[in-house]
């Protein structure tokens, strides 16, 4: 009901407060959505502000679907999500609408077993049998077939995933569709899902949080927030047969990897990438705004504000524990954005 | 008759009629005229509560229509929630929210009323004061704090040493068998507990110390014990008020969001054992509504809020009743 409350409330105040320009040239720029990028975007905020003092981004951290439930109302000016805007929402949007990728980030599994010597590999098929409830132990021989040195104890493995609406459940069931037919058929792709077994954590935190609390227990949680709390992340073996670590490199390099084959709308998925080095559980987080924005002072402001993030923001992004984008696909955002509005010569 | 009293001066003019001169005719209507407006501003202001209502009802329902439409009855009776194929069935949020809340009133009456008698009761009036005053505090915890120490502290304990030692002396009971993973519903109903426990205490405090001293000096001098004064005297006589703090408490446990979804487990099912993982109606609505895209998805959301309305109306009309009861009965053997 607070999330209700609040998402209203915010409506009221960004259709008070208007957005066109204010006095003396200043313009204040709306944006709402994904959670995820939070950090990053107010990083950006503040750091865009130096070089553009007249403009000033306001950004709601709502979670990625009330993010594109904004944009379709018109209260923000861009929206932000970790999952591209599904063919039901744009039709729900009338005007065309732009995705233009910002910044990346994966999803680890996270365990809680005793020390180890080395992170748990983990092939697909074992992932998909873990979350489906079919595989029960930690010395189950899909897991051990990997992990034959580490002696896996026959602990019961406790599945824990997030309770609530999520971009990282997003990335982590859209793997899953990927690798498992049985998942795809049996529970499929979304922010929430219906699950086949386990127990649900609110948040990051609450995930990492019940996976410390029980023994034998495996949970997903962003890269991000694996690093900086220091948890347990396992290797994953990705589409070119490789067992990777999970890093930044490796999510960039999913991109980098994927990249040739990315639908012209940049609508894409990057999870199971066939680059060598590619991180297998990677997502990306999009601006959506409006091709046909109006011309005027807003258009330009978001217009350059986004640009800027995908060029001089990137560089923001590493001691935040974000994923660069590359270079490649830096070209293709910014040749959304020139739809909207031009570059300045 | 006044008039002519006052018309007539004289020094023994009552106090009384002097000051009834002031009231005269004139005077007496515009403050009638006065006693009317504030009587329809107060009016107004009652009638508001029931139009905030009525628009309530009106808004959830306009919310829901789509899922009503769709799933109808069967979603009270459903327990499958499925997001990706769109199915949606509330049965197993309802069975979470109410279990929990029955868990939770189960420890908390009897600690609560307990407080309170000892509080008026027994307690040095310095002790009372203090004990008082942190039973109080309890209520002013945030709820998000109540949640992370539920699922850090108490939830380790529950698996380690409260769920076996049930399972150990009432396991042929079904709802103490099976594993805990700490998380679940016995543990939502213990955190519950706590947090209702302030309202129960400080309400039954407020109404065991209104009982008339003569009462109890009535059954003392009839050689009662303070126990049996307590139990057949002061309890009885507050009963209505204590159930009036048992409902208020209720409404606060149904409702309860955030420190139930840390550590309920979230898992849409109908379990039999308490240690297993449930789910409650406020708590899928703040997990889910944030990101659910989707005419029914969003409508199965806002008809949780309006079956959760249902829910707390129902259990309080039903509390009411029971209180109602309690007094005409009371009054009978009067």
């Amino acid at each position: 009901m607070t999330r209700l409350a609040f998402a209203s409330l915010l409506a009221l105040s960004v259709a008070c407060h208007g957005s066109s320009a204010g006095k003396g040239g200043n313009v204040s720029l709306n944006g709402a959505g994904s959670t995820f990028v939070y950090p990053l975007m107010s990083k950006w905020s503040s750091e865009y502000q130096k070089s553009a003092p007249t403009i000033q981004v306001n950004y709601q951290s709502i979670g990625s679907g009330g993010g594109i439930r904004q944009l379709i109302a018109h209260t923000v000016q861009f929206g932000a999500t970790d999952g591209p805007m599904t063919d039901e929402q744009l039709k729900e949007a009338k005007s065309p609408v732009l995705h233009v990728p910002l910044v990346m980030g994966a999803v680890v599994p996270t365990y809680n077993l005793p020390p180890l010597a080395h992170a748990i590999k983990f092939t697909p098929d074992a992932l998909a049998g873990i979350f489906l409830g079919t595989i029960k132990t930690w010395n189950d021989p899909k897991l051990t077939a990997e992990n034959g040195d580490l002696n896996l104890p026959a602990t019961p493995i406790v599945v824990v995933h997030r309770s609530d609406g999520s971009g990282t459940t997003y990335v982590w069931t859209d793997y899953l569709s990927k690798i498992s037919p049985e998942w795809k058929t049996k529970v499929g792709n979304a922010t929430s899902v219906n699950w086949p077994t386990g127990l649900g954590g609110r948040g990051n935190e609450g995930v990492s949080g019940t996976v410390r609390q029980t023994p034998g227990a495996i949970g997903y949680v962003e890269l991000t927030y694996a690093m900086q709390n220091k948890m347990p992340a396992g290797q994953v073996k990705n589409r070119a047969g490789q067992f990777v670590d999970a890093t930044i490199d490796a999510v960039t390099a999913a991109a980098a990897g994927a990249v040739q084959s990315l639908p012209e709308d940049l609508r894409y998925s990057i999870t199971d990438s066939p680059g060598e080095k590619a991180w297998p559980i990677s997502g990306t987080t999009w601006a959506v705004v409006y091709k046909d924005m109006p011309a005027g002072p807003e258009r330009t402001a978001v217009v350059s504000f986004l640009r800027w993030t995908i060029h001089d923001g990137q560089k923001f992004c590493a001691p935040l524990d974000y994923a660069q984008l590359p270079p490649e696909l830096v070209a293709r955002a910014e040749a959304k954005l020139d739809q909207v509005e031009p570059a300045p010569k | 008759m006044m008039t002519t009293d006052v018309a007539a001066p004289s020094r023994e003019v009552p106090q009384r009629a002097k000051s009834l001169r002031r009231w005269g005719p004139s005077a007496l209507r515009g403050w009638t005229t006065g006693d009317a407006i504030f009587r329809k501003a107060c009016t107004a202001v009652g009638a508001s509560v029931v139009a905030l209502l009525a628009l309530l009802v009106y808004e959830l329902v306009r919310g829901s229509s789509a899922a009503l439409s769709k799933f109808g009855f069967h979603f009270v009776v459903d327990k499958i929630w499925d997001p990706v194929q769109e199915q949606f069935g509330a049965a197993t949020f309802v069975y979470g929210t109410v279990v929990t809340s029955v868990v939770a009133l189960v420890l908390a009456v009897p600690l609560g009323i307990g407080i309170a008698i000892f509080l008026v009761e027994m307690a040095p009036r310095r002790v009372g004061t203090v004990i008082g005053f942190l039973v109080e505090l309890l209520a002013a915890i945030p709820s998000i704090v109540y949640g992370l120490w539920g699922l850090f502290v108490l939830a380790p304990i529950v698996r380690d040493d409260v769920a076996p030692a049930l399972r150990k002396t009432l396991g042929f009971l079904p709802i103490f068998q099976g594993d805990s993973h700490g998380v679940g519903m016995l543990t939502a109903g213990i955190i519950l507990a706590v947090m209702i426990l302030p309202f129960i205490a400080a309400v039954s405090r407020d109404v065991i110390a209104s009982v008339p001293q003569t009462q109890r000096e009535a059954s003392l001098a009839l050689g009662a014990t303070k126990w049996e004064t307590i139990r057949n005297v002061v309890l009885p006589y507050g009963r209505a008020g204590i159930a009036g703090a048992v409902v208020l408490a209720l409404g606060r446990a149904l409702g309860e969001t955030m420190a139930v979804t840390m550590v309920i487990g979230n898992n849409p099912q109908i379990a039999k054992s308490l240690f297993d993982p449930g789910y409650t109606m406020s708590s899928v609505i703040a997990n889910e509504y944030a990101e659910a895209s989707g005419v029914t998805y969003l409508a199965a959301l806002t008809e949780i809020g309006l079956l959760l309305f249902v829910v707390t109306f129902a259990v309080n009309g039903i509390a009411r009743l029971l209180i109602w009861r309690m007094a005409r009965e009371r009054k009978a053997r009067a």
